[in-house]
């Protein structure tokens, strides 16, 4: 989870979640841009590695219903091949019409900040799953994909945290209480060959949302 | 009257053409309308560690530091996650002070600045397990627990216990074995 939560937020968790929509931090936060994690690893076949990518965290069950990608969000994986932390390879995803796209891995037309669609790379697509819906997975390539609402797979005793941090409280609780229990987010899952991504070694990995 | 015809076929030839070319396009397959993915975008959110962001960068920095590519994160946050650790954790407050990594307040500030998540394609893929350390991150992964216990535990996790493991060790739903490996929502 990367949390950008602020106190005014902490107060809000306190109140049981209400305003998760509204959290109020810089920037992204609580938008449809805003990231709240990112996973790296081995696939069930262990020739692929999985990224995950989650957006817009604290969703109530009954928000999530409503909640969608955003069709001016591009969401890039970021894989680096050779230590420098510079990407050499990316696969994006970007919604259209309710179909999720992908695009890569290819190595992008330029790196960093600014980016465009790269239409030129073989490009997968899977019809994102409605909430309450069986998973909806598309397969191409030796790749799998997959985009929709899940779980949040974060755990976490975040309020305590806040707590400690803001001097109220000298240490966690022992059981802690999962901030994050029963609450969704907008997951992104490709898995991808490892043959795809370098083979062998390791890569440096990382997500990132671009804005139109 | 010649003149009079000329203009007449002109008239009715304007007239014409135009439904004719009509004519011509609705003979035509529909077109399928391809998505638009033209344009610029620009950054707006990255993440690459769990929490990195969140507990070691000052909140007038963090849009700051999300503007930052991971190639040029090192230089200019290593020191501020430097003095970031030494003021949030005992286990930084001396000179020497390392974690169970074997890093100082410096090195491991160097490690942390650089917001990438290293993934092995080698084997075992975890943040923490005991054996093999940041070789990528699972779902189950305790990955909290593992940041506290580098930042609040000391040379060998003994150190403020009461800071170092935040007691909440998995998810509130099993995951999958098989892809989308996530829980099906609430």
């Amino acid at each position: 989870m990367k949390f950008k939560l602020g106190i005014g937020t902490l107060l809000l968790l306190g109140l049981g979640l209400m305003s998760a929509d509204h959290i109020d931090a810089p920037a992204v936060s609580g938008g449809a841009s805003d990231i709240t994690d990112f996973y790296g690893f081995q696939g069930e076949d262990n020739d692929n590695i999985v990224f995950v990518a989650n957006l817009q965290g604290l969703l109530s069950p009954n928000n999530t219903a409503n909640t969608t990608f955003d069709e001016n969000t591009l969401v890039e994986f970021n894989i680096d091949t050779n230590g420098d932390a510079v990407e050499d390879l990316i696969i994006q995803a970007i919604p259209r019409d309710g179909k999720m796209y992908f695009f890569g891995p290819i190595a992008p037309s330029s790196t960093g900040k600014n980016g465009m669609v790269m239409t030129s790379a073989a490009r997968n697509e899977v019809a994102i799953t409605e909430y309450g819906q069986t998973p909806v997975i598309s397969s191409n390539d030796g790749m799998k994909m997959f985009a929709g609402p899940r779980d949040d797979p974060f755990f976490m005793d975040f309020a305590k945290y806040g707590e400690i941090i803001g001097g109220t409280a000298t240490g966690f609780d022992d059981p802690g209480t999962d901030t994050f229990a029963g609450t969704n987010v907008m997951s992104i899952v490709v898995e991808v060959p490892k043959n795809m991504i370098g083979g062998s070694g390791s890569i440096n990995t990382w997500v990132e949302t671009k804005t139109k | 009257m010649k003149n009079l015809k000329i203009l007449s076929l002109l008239l009715f030839s304007a007239l014409i053409f135009p439904s004719c070319s009509n004519d011509d396009e609705m003979t035509n397959p529909p077109v399928v309308v391809e998505p638009d993915f033209s344009g610029t975008y620009n950054l707006a959110d990255q993440m690459g560690r769990p929490a990195i962001n969140t507990v070691f960068i000052p909140s007038n920095q963090k849009d700051e530091y999300n503007q930052t590519i991971p190639s040029d994160q090192g230089a200019a946050y290593a020191g501020t996650i430097e003095a970031g650790l030494k003021a949030l954790s005992p286990a930084y407050a001396n000179d020497g002070d390392q974690n169970a990594l074997g890093l100082d307040a410096a090195a491991f500030a160097g490690v942390l600045a650089t917001d990438v998540l290293t993934v092995t394609l080698d084997g075992t893929t975890t943040f923490y397990d005991g054996t093999n350390v940041l070789t990528g991150r699972n779902l189950t992964d305790d990955v909290i627990t593992v940041e506290l216990l580098l930042i609040f535990g000391g040379e060998d996790f003994s150190e403020n216990p009461n800071l170092s493991d935040d007691h909440v060790d998995a998810n509130d739903k099993a995951f999958n074995s098989s892809f989308p490996y996530l829980a099906s929502p609430w």
